[in-house]
């Protein structure tokens, strides 16, 4: 290898700042030993939205030539590490620029690495994260996702984990020495900082993923069209009215084949169907039109569809009814209903599950007040976890008032 | 949408009409049943917005006729009004046509097919009323379909011709007619008007068929997009900009059989160019003094043609080249400025150079920038021009240098 070319994917707006650090930290430190880089972000997704997946990249190479070689495409097609910092993402990558799902690992190269933060076991992950045609290392570092807003950053050391991480990775490339050079000098830099670095590296768990290991399901995908098959006069053709379910009593209605959406979400909502009052409210705000109406008049999050903003929780006046839980301990986007409908104490049980897990729940979109993340901090550490509370996640309404 | 207006003329025949070109076209609305028109005051486009506000006042027309606050709104609101499926009209001059400019950019890839009356106007500064054609230029690489008229009568004639190409579901591309300010806007001329059973044999109504804006074709329109969708996008406007060619050639071609009159050739007009040693390429009312001035040549032994460009978007390469490429030399005069271009010449002259380009034979080809800003084009300065021309044609090698014609010097 002469060059190293690593993508960050990341949550848009609430990793903005982090993806933008741990790219310039590669560049950097590689150039504590004389190399060249360049750290960029995809221009596609410089409009961001909330949690919609976005990418960074860093190319460091050992002469001008070789970046400029590496650089003379849009973005690259192929990538050494792959840098994930939100476990959220390994079920996969749906873009604005609207491309179909992309696995997370899709362009990490045959033996490269994959890296990522995630409090989940090694199989836990391999159920989402979708099959390879080659094996490639899946390395993990011990961390709740780092989400902040758009102006700021946590500051939970988590780009100086990330980089120490990557001089276990790569140490031709970057040295862990060059790494907490870099490190400390880089604005907030400090010694505590330089630390982390070194224990990531210490730290970091890897293991070997076998062609034959992860989910294998196909990601949807679709062709681009051809100029000429395409509308003329920038039109697309409106989403169709949609169908009706069980004899009319229920509604889906349609949604855009090509873009789904659900690969935006951090939480999920889920429902208790049994005090659900059917008034609508969710139907009426939900902005992606989510909202499946049942035969007994109750609504079922599509999940496809969903992107996890939360505002249904928001408007629902009822406590505990719908609830944003942590979108990581779910496998598929099955309908809840059904499984309400097949059995519904089984349900209760599982819904009680969702929501009392603690562990890895809360992922704060910023903060609302000085101290907060102090406040979190210390709860996670002395409860094992944040307690959920009713409101838009992250802003910790105590109660809903109706 | 079309509705019937109350006073359509009944009679078969032509009818004589003392009237400017501003007012030529207002009459062609009328017979092409306009359903809604913009308007914003600015001169000389303004004599339109006048001419068919009497038009409806006097009941011969049923038009939506809405007052914009400003340019920019003007040519929105026609825009959608023209997605819903009217046939709209919209115009503007100088530096007006510049506050529309957003408006005038979203236009084509919209696919939105309204034709719009510039009445040519230099741009401020100097707060200038005279003729200048860079206004309309600026949009000349943005998908509209652009025309220089010369007369009333043209004016008339094209503004039928400019709906039947932009409505037209191969191109659906807007239209800017060009008219000089105040050599055409302001000239009252004798002009034919034909009877209204006439053109409704030559201008079928707008049907904006699957792109209709409609609660029974329920569609988006102008969602965004980003780099995988815009190229697609615009080689459609590319596509749509060829088939104009063809249905320019059909409309005329049909005018004539509809009407009985019109010109053979769409692209531009040819004055004594047949045995032509010396041809003068120039676009919309300057045609007059080069004319005259021509005409008393060949008694002077001079043999000297003009070809008044009437269609420059599409720009009639082909057509072009197979004119000019008879002369021993070219003098093209603009009506327009490009400062910092090649040889910095005007727009017309680098168009012709480079649609010479891989021609056959290339004459030596002359640039000159003259009437900006209303200015008189003289017989003294078509003289000259032709003079330096037969120079050029003499050495067999082009003046690299631009000559400006009328300047104080």
């Amino acid at each position: 290898m002469s060059a190293l070319i690593c993508e960050v994917v990341y949550r848009g707006i609430f990793q903005k700042n982090l993806a933008a650090r741990i790219t310039r930290g590669i560049v950097l430190s590689a150039r504590k030993s004389g190399r060249w880089g360049i750290a960029f972000g995809r221009y596609g997704d410089s409009p961001q939205r909330n949690g919609v997946p976005a990418k960074d990249f860093a190319i460091v190479a050992d002469t001008k030539e070789e970046l400029e070689q590496n650089m003379a495409r849009y973005e690259p097609k192929h990538v050494d590490v792959t840098i994930c910092v939100d476990d959220t993402l390994s079920k996969g990558v749906e873009s604005w620029a609207w491309y179909g799902l992309q696995p997370i690992n899709r362009l990490t190269v045959p033996n490269g690495t994959l890296l990522m933060t995630s409090l989940q076991s090694f199989e836990a992950l391999l159920k989402d994260i979708h099959k390879k045609d080659a094996p490639y290392q899946l390395a993990l570092l011990r961390a709740k996702p780092s989400f902040s807003g758009l102006w700021v950053y946590k500051e939970d050391h988590t780009e100086a984990r990330i980089l120490g991480a990557l001089a276990r990775i790569a140490p031709s490339f970057l040295t862990l020495d060059a790494v907490c050079a870099a490190v400390k000098e880089m604005e907030w830099g400090s010694d505590l900082k330089v630390a982390s670095a070194r224990k990531a590296a210490e730290r970091l768990e890897t293991r070997t993923v076998q062609m034959t290991e992860g989910n294998g399901e196909i990601p949807y995908s679709f062709e681009m069209p051809k100029w000429w098959e395409m509308r003329e006069g920038i039109s697309i053709p409106a989403i169709p009215i949609g169908k009706p379910k069980e004899e009319g009593k229920g509604y889906v209605p349609e949604r855009n084949p090509y873009f789904k959406k659900w690969a935006t979400r951090t939480m999920r909502p889920v429902v208790d169907f049994d005090t659900c009052v059917k008034c609508n409210l969710c139907w009426i705000a939900c902005p992606d039109s989510v909202f499946d109406v049942m035969p007994d008049g109750t609504f079922d999050p599509n999940m496809e569809a969903c992107c996890g903003c939360g505002v249904c929780e928001a408007v629902c006046p009822v406590e505990n009814c719908i609830t944003m839980v942590n979108e990581s301990v779910f496998e598929d986007n099955a309908s809840q209903w059904e499984m309400w409908r097949q059995d519904k104490g089984a349900y209760k049980t599982w819904l009680l599950g969702k929501i009392g897990d603690k562990t890895t729940t809360v992922r704060s979109h910023g903060f609302r007040f000085r101290g907060q993340y102090e406040e979190e901090l210390k709860r996670d550490l002395d409860l094992g976890g944040v307690e959920i509370t009713a409101g838009i996640p992250g802003e910790n309404a105590k109660h809903k008032t109706i | 949408m079309a509705v019937v207006t109350k006073a359509a003329p009944a009679a078969t025949e032509d009818k004589e009409l003392l009237i400017s070109g501003s007012e030529a076209v207002a009459e062609a609305l009328v017979l092409a049943d306009l359903d809604v028109v913009t308007a914003y005051p600015i001169r000389p486009y303004d004599t339109v917005m006048q001419a068919i506000a009497k038009k409806i006042a006097n009941g011969e027309l049923v038009a939506e006729y809405i007052v914009a606050e400003g340019e920019h709104s003007q040519f929105e609101i026609v825009k959608h009004a023209s997605t819903v499926g009217a046939r709209v009209f919209c115009g503007s001059s100088g530096v007006g046509w510049a506050y529309a400019m957003e408006c005038l950019v979203v236009t084509p890839p919209l696919r939105v097919p309204m034709v719009a009356l510039v009445g040519n106007r230099a741009l401020d500064d100097p707060g200038a009323f005279g003729v200048e054609h860079n206004d309309a230029l600026f949009v000349r690489d943005l998908g509209w379909l652009l025309c220089w008229i010369d007369t009333s009568q043209e004016a008339l004639d094209t503004t039928l011709i400019a709906y039947r190409v932009a409505e037209d579901r191969r191109v659906f591309l807007p239209t800017a007619i060009s008219a000089d300010g105040a050599f055409l806007t302001h000239s009252q001329a004798i002009t034919l008007v034909p009877p209204k059973s006439k053109v409704d044999k030559f201008l079928p109504r707008y049907d904006r068929g699957d792109l209709l804006l409609h609660p029974d074709n329920p569609i988006t329109v102008a969602p965004q997009a980003n780099e995988d969708w815009v190229i697609e996008i615009r080689r459609q406007n590319d596509e749509a900009m060829k088939r104009a060619y063809t249905v320019i050639e059909e409309a005329y071609a049909d005018f004539r059989r509809v009407f009985g009159r019109g010109p053979e050739n769409p692209w531009f007009e040819e004055s004594m160019t047949e045995d032509a040693e010396i041809i003068l390429v120039g676009m919309g009312t300057l045609s007059l003094p080069i004319k005259v001035g021509i005409r008393n040549m060949p008694a002077e032994g001079k043999k000297v043609g003009l070809v008044r460009l009437r269609w420059f978007r599409p720009f009639p390469t082909e057509q072009l080249v197979k004119a000019l490429s008879k002369a021993s030399a070219i003098g093209v005069i603009d009506r327009d400025y490009s400062f910092g271009s090649p040889f910095a010449s005007g727009v017309v002259a680098n168009e012709i150079r480079a649609a010479m380009y891989n021609a056959e034979k290339r004459p030596p080809l002359l640039s000159f920038i003259s009437g900006l800003g209303g200015r008189e084009v003289t017989l003294e300065d078509v003289y000259k021009a032709t003079d330096l021309c037969y120079n050029a044609a003499k050495s067999g090698k082009s003046d690299v240098k631009t000559h400006w014609l009328g300047v104080r010097e």
